[in-house]
């Protein structure tokens, strides 16, 4: 942006004081600030479950708790499909940068089906627990730990409907300036997850299963 | 369970106020008034012009308007609860049981609260500050304008879903933060508290939406020379509020989340029994309460520190200070909280902490009055009528703020707690604050948005009978708290206190004469716009940029983006001899309209309203309709387009013309 005034000219000949920008303005774009802010407001939602849990996670209600529910094998494999997706999201935003179309995908759809495959696990966590009478309604400490883990994994699962229409967009419309920057969002998203993840394994799982 | 079931859930006829004579008559005049609002719509064929023009608009102009309208809609009907609540007290003494009944008043005092901060203040404030935060840093347009959109019809749809329980079921009997154990299933069964949690969802997701959208539009869109430290003040408090909505909503929305679970999957967050934990509730909600009641007040701080230096004709006094002051209020906001709840056991060093805390925030608060003392000490007031109702809101406001700071004294928190008192407390500053900051807001700023001032007798009018009535609503609500008479009460047994009731009775009843007097403000300037016509764009001789284009502006704001070199950036330009351009304009690129936020909102309410009514078939249908909808909003690319040159220059010369016509 200049620094001139425009070529305008005051009745008595003098040049008007520099109020104006002598080019369209173009504020630079917002996006990813504004999906930043939204990713703290969410981040707040998951502080509000996490102290939720903090303050009713040992309200057992003499019911089971952690040490006896949770399995950390199917954990760790659980934090590791996500983990790996992360990594998988950041291949494709490397090929992306190439501006490689196909290979973009490719790693897209691979890290959707860690996804899927972190969801399928977790669901199963879920039904066995439900099945065992351990639902969220048996005691403070199971409906705050369903309702974490649960919007987690609710989370995840948009993340998943938001990939699938990106990757259909990318296949349309190529790589285009909004299609990069609708996957440098989800990108931001997808690592937040897995940042809100990397808690939950933490304060739920490793910790609950301490006497 | 039968497919009737699925698609009507607990809705059924006896869902319909046929019983309650008072509502029932209530439906009639609403049923009348809004068949004879549509068929006006109708007849004089406005329904293209609405939907093209206003429902689908992302100009932050038309929004901004829309939500002042629908807070000025939504005041009347707030107004109205709190109209049968002093009704009904000072009636119902001795034998009177009052013309409500319980389950009645307790919907009422509950709705009054609800609608008064969520639907009428709430609206409005945010309507404000999307008016005048793009024209206030030289913007075309926020950041975000479909986003805007998607913002108010979901604050509106919130809306609707709580007029909708007037007629259809009931309002929660909670009182307006819905405690638990009493908001839980197992002592509310009713829809009520669905409603509540409902509205408030969605409602509360557009207010986060239009939080980040004003966020991103001050820190990315400022005109070129705009640091932070040049931003007009009332820029600077709308971000602040902004930051503190973007971080207390997501609070809301997560424990009215788990509330909902309580209610409807069976969990135990907020119960008394399984290990559920209700101060767990209480604290969370009133994390996000609290800063909430800033996130209404910094704005109208804002909009006084425009006021006052244009009615008195210098710069504001203390700028750097008013800013620190602003911020400082906005971390504080959130050390505060627990003062709503020092009665419920946390014990005398936490109380200590969170009353001192409390205590520190009246010091900021107390920095920005003084600033406006001097701001007017040897100035040349002008008293119009927005500078009336700052005096107003100065005087009231005090009383207010020390009153809170005798609340924040635990001690004697003590004693007066869920007393009148406190509603005496927090009526004056919000009517002192937040109304009366509104209502100077709307009459220094509506010849900007419609072209024409407001009519300074039916103003001045208003504001008299407002004042006088506040304080006559009011005042014997501090005497009867001090009396240690409790909020919420439809009964009493002591005759002697009924006189107090009568007075707040006849000062609600020049509340009203008020509110008549405004809106018949609002139809004689319409009827006399054009001689209250502003042609200048700048009746006030005003000192920020929204006053250097044209009243209204045109819908691209700004020919050409500002530079700014000074706080009052048009102050500056005018006193340099800024003349306006005539030539060189060029295309401009703006947003397009659409019709996605109004459709995605309509299906998260009726999404909502089947969740309320347990129509389990219908609410799975329409959450995976609004999916969709935003799926297909997505595959939309086509989002903006050039207002051509030439249409710019006609607007110019059109405005060059009037200008020289009225020899401006």
């Amino acid at each position: 942006m200049s620094d001139l005034a425009l070529p305008v000219v005051s009745p008595n000949g003098e040049r008007t004081a520099p109020f104006l920008a002598k080019a369209d303005h173009h504020p630079e774009n917002g996006t990813l600030l504004g999906f930043w802010l939204y990713l703290m407001s969410d981040c707040l939602v998951f502080a509000c479950l996490f102290a939720t849990y903090g303050v009713l996670g040992r309200s057992y209600a003499g019911g089971a708790g952690g040490a006896q529910l949770f399995e950390l094998p199917l954990v760790a494999l659980n934090t590791s499909l996500l983990l790996l997706s992360s990594i998988t999201y950041g291949f494709a935003m490397l090929e992306m940068q190439r501006r490689r179309v196909g290979a973009t995908l490719l790693w897209l759809a691979i890290t959707g089906l860690f996804g899927l495959g972190f969801l399928g696990v977790e669901l199963y966590e879920f039904a066995h627990l439900i099945a065992e009478g351990n639902g969220p309604e048996r005691s403070a400490f199971l409906s705050s730990f369903f309702a974490l883990v649960g919007t987690h994994g609710l989370h995840v699962t948009f993340g998943i409907i938001w990939l699938v229409t990106l990757m259909a967009q990318v296949g349309r419309h190529g790589l285009i300036t909004e299609n990069r920057r609708r996957l440098a969002c989800l990108s931001m998203f997808w690592h937040f997850l897995d940042v809100v993840w990397i808690g939950v394994f933490t304060f739920v799982y490793l910790m609950g299963v301490l006497p | 369970m039968s497919l009737s079931e699925l698609v009507f859930g607990r809705l059924s006829w006896d869902a319909l106020p046929l019983h309650v004579p008072i509502v029932l008559a209530t439906f009639v005049v609403v049923a009348v008034l809004g068949v004879a609002l549509l068929g006006a719509i109708t007849y004089f064929r406005l329904w293209g012009t609405l939907w093209r023009d206003w429902f689908t608009s992302i100009d932050h102009k038309k929004i901004g308007i829309m939500y002042m309208v629908l807070g000025i809609v939504m005041l009347l009907r707030g107004f109205a609860d709190a109209l049968m609540m002093r009704l009904q007290q000072a009636m119902a003494f001795g034998d009177n049981a009052g013309y409500l009944p319980p389950e009645h008043y307790d919907q009422i005092f509950t709705a009054h609260g609800v609608i008064m901060i969520f639907f009428v203040a709430m609206p409005l404030v945010t309507g404000l500050m999307n008016y005048l935060v793009p024209l206030q840093i030289g913007a075309r347009d926020v950041a975000f304008p479909f986003l805007n959109n998607f913002s108010f019809w979901m604050t509106t749809f919130g809306a609707i879903l709580v007029m909708a329980s007037l007629f259809i079921g009931e309002f929660a009997k909670t009182g307006w933060l819905a405690y638990p154990p009493l908001s839980g299933i197992e002592y509310s069964p009713d829809v009520g508290v669905d409603y509540y949690i409902w509205a408030l969802q969605i409602a509360g997701v557009g207010t986060l939406l239009s939080g980040v959208n004003l966020i991103a539009t001050i820190v990315k869109m400022r005109a070129p020379g705009m640091n932070l430290m040049k931003m007009p003040v009332f820029t600077w408090t709308a971000l602040c509020t902004n930051v503190l909505i973007v971080a207390a909503f997501p609070v809301l929305t997560a424990v009215l989340a788990l509330l909902s679970l309580d209610r409807y999957a069976g969990t135990h967050f907020f119960t008394n029994d399984a290990g559920g934990n209700p101060m767990m509730y209480i604290n969370l909600i009133w994390i996000w309460g609290h800063p909430e009641v800033y996130i209404l007040i910094l704005p109208l701080f804002g909009a006084f520190s425009e006021i006052v230096p244009t009615f008195t004709g210098k710069r504001l006094f203390g700028y750097t200070s008013m800013v620190y002051a602003t911020v400082c209020i906005t971390i504080l906001s959130y050390l505060v909280w627990l003062h709503h709840f020092f009665t419920m056991g946390s014990g005398a060093s936490v109380n200590s902490f969170f009353g001192i805390t409390t205590m520190i925030i009246s010091i900021p608060t107390g920095a920005k009055i003084f600033n406006w003392l001097f701001t007017m000490y040897r100035g040349r007031i002008r008293f119009e009528v927005p500078m009336l109702w700052t005096l107003g809101f100065m005087s009231t406001f005090v009383i207010g703020g020390m009153t809170g700071v005798m609340l924040a004294v635990p001690p004697a928190d003590f004693v007066l707690h869920n007393s009148l008192f406190l509603i005496a407390h927090f009526h004056n500053v919000i009517i002192g604050g937040v109304v009366f900051g509104l209502f100077a807001a709307i009459n220094y700023w509506a010849p900007k948005a419609l072209g024409f001032r407001l009519d300074p007798f039916w103003g001045k009018c208003s504001f008299w009978f407002w004042l006088t009535g506040f304080v006559l609503a009011f005042a014997p609500l501090y005497v009867l708290g001090f009396m240690g008479v409790t909020r919420r009460l439809s009964h009493f047994d002591d005759p002697s206190l009924q006189v107090w009731f009568v007075m707040a009775l006849i000062g609600a009843l020049l509340i009203l004469c008020g509110i008549v007097c405004m809106l018949v403000q609002f139809y004689v300037s319409w009827r006399k716009r054009d001689e209250l016509r502003d042609i200048s764009g700048d009746p006030w001789n005003g000192r920020t940029l929204e006053w250097s284009t044209s009243s209204p502006p045109p819908d691209y704001n700004f020919a050409f983006t500002p530079r700014v070199h000074d706080t009052d950036a048009w102050h500056d330009m005018k006193r340099r001899g800024y003349e306006r351009p005539t030539t060189g304009f060029t295309d401009i690129h703006m947003p397009k309209n659409t019709g996605a936020g109004f459709i995605i909102a309509a299906l998260c309410a009726l999404c909502g309203f089947a969740l309320i009514w347990h129509m389990w078939l219908v609410a799975g249908v329409s959450f995976a309709a609004m999916l969709v909808a935003v799926i297909v909003h997505t595959f939309n690319y086509n989002r903006d387009f050039h207002i051509p040159a030439a249409d710019v220059v006609r607007t110019e010369d059109a405005r060059t013309q009037a200008l020289a016509a009225a020899h401006v």
